[in-house]
């Protein structure tokens, strides 16, 4: 239980580092509010390496601390529905056959926009807003891809590790 | 990686292309007023002809949209991110600004052109098409 405890909060804190360093250096994407989301590698690399539910609690957690450091009580909520939605969606996806770790971080890239589009829609209450979804969709499919090439570098590795550690 | 990623990976880039390329072609018409909507309720209309500078007041911040040259841009924002002031020049009927921070969106509305002040344009029978949609949209969402 306190070795779970221990490597759930070094997790936290490198998804946590991960997000401070991209918005110090952003990744530009040439479009406004676009940017990698490197913190989700940590999302992705746990969902192959320990349990979805530390996955859950290891998402939540770093999205409400980042928000209270860096953000604000919008940019929690905005960002909880796209890690919340885009975490059942790779759920979903790694159970479906004949996707590998880029397929679900590609399926989570997507999901994750299209979720905070939905809450901003939900927020400004107009529905033009929804002129944004194909930019979304593209630049999710792209980011996911990214970010699931980098954490199907980083599996081997860490799955050596953590069971050398539970 | 697997060949389904691939294949997932490149249905949603072109779902996306698609419906970016639909999107360009609805509503593309020259707008002539710039709506702009807090929460959803309209906060003011100005006429895109005339150059001005619109200050908004809001309990959310405050924010300046300049309308110059027919074009709407946001010029001035208190807001965290600053985004809205990097979406550029908006002018046609499917263009908005926004600004979420301030729950703030720039929309351009496209007047019926069969009253002719605007003949440049041509096709009146699109820009009225686009009309009536266009008023569809903000009325199912003003509450």
């Amino acid at each position: 239980m306190s070795k779970k405890v221990a490597y759930c909060a070094i997790l936290i804190a490198l998804a946590m580092i991960f997000s401070y360093v991209e918005a110090v250096i952003p990744v530009n994407f040439g479009i406004p509010g676009i940017k990698l989301g490197v913190a989700n590698i940590v999302v992705v690399v746990g969902l192959y390496i320990i349990k979805a539910r530390e996955v859950f609690v290891i998402s939540v957690i770093r999205i409400i601390l980042v928000g209270i450091l860096f953000g604000n009580v919008m940019s929690i909520l905005y960002s909880l529905a796209g890690g919340i939605l885009s975490l059942i969606v790779m759920l979903l996806m790694k159970k479906m056959k004949g996707f590998s770790i880029v397929g679900v971080s590609i399926a989570g890239g997507v999901s994750h926009n299209v979720g905070q589009l939905a809450v901003a829609i939900a927020v400004v209450e107009n529905l033009k807003l929804i002129a944004y979804i194909p930019v979304l969709l593209i630049a999710g499919a792209i980011t996911g891809f990214i970010i699931g090439i980098l954490s199907s570098k980083i599996v081997p590795v860490m799955k050596k590790e953590v069971e050398k550690v539970v | 990686m697997k060949k389904k990623d691939i294949i997932l990976g490149i249905t949603i880039i072109i779902i996306g292309l698609i419906l970016m390329f639909v999107m360009k072609l609805y509503n593309n018409s020259q707008g002539d007023e710039v709506i702009i909507k807090v929460d959803g309720k309209i906060y003011g209309k100005y006429s895109l002809d005339k150059n001005q500078e619109i200050e908004i007041d809001t309990e959310y911040g405050h924010n300046t949209v300049c309308i110059e040259n027919r074009k709407a841009y946001m010029k001035e924002a208190d807001c965290p991110d600053g985004y809205c002031k990097h979406q550029g020049h908006i002018s046609k009927g499917n263009q908005t600004i926004v600004c979420l921070p301030h729950k703030l969106v720039v929309e351009i509305k496209v007047n019926d052109k069969s009253s002719g002040d605007n003949a440049k344009l041509g096709n009146n029978n699109v820009s009225k098409d686009n009309d009536s949609e266009d008023e569809l949209i903000p009325d199912a969402i003003v509450k």
